[in-house]
């Protein structure tokens, strides 16, 4: 059963003219994970935020993008915000710029836990804090009191995890969520989202140009380039056999900087 | 937060020593011989050598200069600025009352300036870019172009001549207050709303606010969020703008008869009334090292980051 169905999406920018996102069309089926995969600027962002509705004015986008028979291009402004969060969760790229500078983290957490559940400052912040200790944050209840630059980015980046845990949304959307990060803070993000996929069992798009993270996390890719999907299919199959020149040229080009990498540690 | 404040104010002690100096050091290099203004306001018909030789005396101004320096600073930390050359009245008796009318000019005014210049800011920068923006933007260039002196004898023409609804001088009661404030805040809001509204913008696009959206805040919440984060910039140029104010209120208070520092001031320079200007240069420039120690422990308070800066 598809939980989302993209279709015909199309995002024009109204200042120049220029189509960014061309007819894209692809469902996420209920519980899997799909991983978007492209260079900077192939769309990929555009595409996940237009889900969500959350780009800038100027960038107008038409097409059909039905959730559980809800068409979120068509509803209004106060409806769609209902969709945000609970229904849809997102967790950004970069956890350092993704909380309020000037408040410690834990007021984002009232804030949206308030929101949309309505719960009391004392059970938002035992729901927290017990989900911060199930993605390995120690001291919950002094994290929740640090503002975002006294925090590493990874800790950011968990505790986005830990409060998508709080607000169980059917459909979490990540975007780059790893890109930020050192490799050792990346390893423990994914199993984090890997630990989070297993808890809530929902549906997720994965946006990432990690094809390491992709192979690990995601059920099926697809491939976008300049605005359109080139390739999709199960993951372990368009791994082992890829069908377009730019896949094969993706995968390749990670083949030869492991190699090369392998090079460098067998000549030690 | 409490070391901070203490940090900031050690910090501040310097800077009013320097003032002081340089202060004193500034009056000192005027070519006019104190010890002659005085006679010349006693009306001595001929002045001998003999005579300023003897009021230099009298002044203690034939004592060296660091003596005399010290002298003055000393009693200026007692608030005894010492008696006028003119009026032989007590310095602080001449310029306390006017100091007390000009802040209230210059606080009223200031508290109007916030208001009009963070709610036209805010405004402005959710509607940027459409007709209410710039119609907006437009008339206060148009306004904030028209000199104050003009725009205070058109306000006084309609209001008060042609309507007789406000007093056309003085300060009786708060009616007084409207136009020389209106006046003052239309040539500093017109300026300092832009620099909320580009604050603003500029935070608009922030990745805290794409993810505050994300998580279904709602947008009053999310406004409150950009305003924190905008009014940094903004808090600088508020508490700044006070003693900015209260140095310049000179037209508007000559305008409306407004019996403040500006006129005093102004009297005192005219007739080289050395211990007044002193004075009033010195209090200028305390009350700008005060507003900005003000305004950075303001900022702290807002920006986490900024507390352990100093």
């Amino acid at each position: 059963m598809n939980i989302l169905e993209v279709d015909q999406l199309n995002i024009k920018d109204t200042h120049t003219g220029k189509v960014i996102v061309d007819n894209v069309s692809f469902e996420l089926r209920q519980g899997r994970c799909l991983a978007i995969v492209g260079e900077s600027g192939s769309g990929k962002s555009l595409t996940c935020r237009a889900i969500m509705r959350l780009n800038p004015s100027s960038l107008h986008q038409t097409g059909r993008i039905l959730f559980r028979e809800t068409d979120l291009n068509a509803l209004s402004a106060r409806e769609m915000r209902n969709m945000r969060g609970r229904p849809i969760g997102m967790i950004m790229q970069n956890g350092m710029s993704a909380f309020d500078p000037s408040c410690v983290v834990g007021v984002h957490f009232r804030e949206t836990l308030g929101e949309h559940y309505g719960w009391s400052r004392s059970v938002i912040d035992a729901m927290m804090q017990e989900a911060m200790q199930s993605v390995m944050l120690n001291q919950p209840a002094q994290l929740m009191n640090r503002y975002p630059h006294e925090l590493s980015g990874g800790m950011l980046q968990r505790m986005m995890i830990a409060l998508t845990l709080v607000l169980k949304p059917d459909i979490i959307i990540a975007d780059e969520p790893t890109t930020a990060l050192d490799t050792l803070s990346q390893q423990e993000v994914m199993a984090q989202f890997i630990h989070l996929r297993r808890t809530l069992g929902s549906s997720m798009i994965f946006i990432s140009h990690d094809l390491g993270a992709v192979r690990h996390i995601a059920d099926d890719v697809l491939i976008m380039k300049s605005g359109q999907i080139i390739e999709r299919g199960e993951t372990g199959q368009l791994f082992t056999a890829p069908r377009h020149d730019y896949t094969r040229q993706l995968l390749s080009a990670r083949l030869t900087l492991s190699d090369h990498f392998r090079q460098l540690i067998n000549e030690e | 937060m409490g070391m901070y404040m203490i940090r900031r104010i050690v910090f501040a002690i310097p800077l009013l020593w320097a003032i002081s100096l340089l202060t004193f050091v500034l009056i000192n290099l005027s070519p006019m011989d104190p010890a002659v203004v005085v006679l010349q306001a006693q009306g001595v018909p001929v002045i001998t050598d003999e005579l300023i030789a003897r009021t230099q005396q009298q002044l203690g101004l034939d004592q060296p200069f660091l003596v005399r320096y010290i002298h003055w600073m000393a009693d200026c930390l007692q608030l005894n600025f010492g008696n006028s050359y003119i009026t032989g009245q007590s310095v602080w008796l001449l310029l306390g009352p006017a100091l007390v009318n000009t802040l209230r000019l210059t606080l009223v005014s200031a508290v109007s300036i916030i208001i009009v210049s963070v709610v036209l800011g805010v405004i402005c920068a959710l509607q940027a870019g459409r007709l209410l923006d710039r119609s907006m933007r437009m008339l206060a260039f148009i306004l904030t172009a028209v000199p104050s002196y003009g725009l205070a004898a058109l306000l006084i023409w309609y209001f008060s001549v042609r309507l007789d609804w406000l007093p056309t001088s003085g300060m009786e009661s708060y009616r007084s207050y409207i136009l020389p404030v209106l006046i003052i805040t239309i040539s500093y809001a017109g300026l300092y709303f832009r620099n909320v509204r580009s604050s603003m913008l500029s935070n608009l696009n922030k990745d805290y606010v794409l993810y505050g959206r994300a998580s279904g805040l709602p947008e009053r919440t999310i406004t409150l969020h950009i305003l924190r984060n905008s009014l940094q910039v903004a808090v600088s140029i508020f508490c700044m703008a006070i003693p900015i104010i209260l140095g310049s209120t000179v037209v508007v208070e000559n305008v409306f008869a407004w019996p403040g520092l500006g006129s005093l001031s102004v009297r005192a320079i005219l007739s080289r009334d050395f211990p007044v200007i002193q004075a009033y240069v010195l209090i200028l420039a305390v009350s700008f090292v005060i507003f900005n120690a003000i305004s950075d422990m303001i900022n702290a308070a807002i920006n986490p980051k900024l507390r352990n800066g100093l």
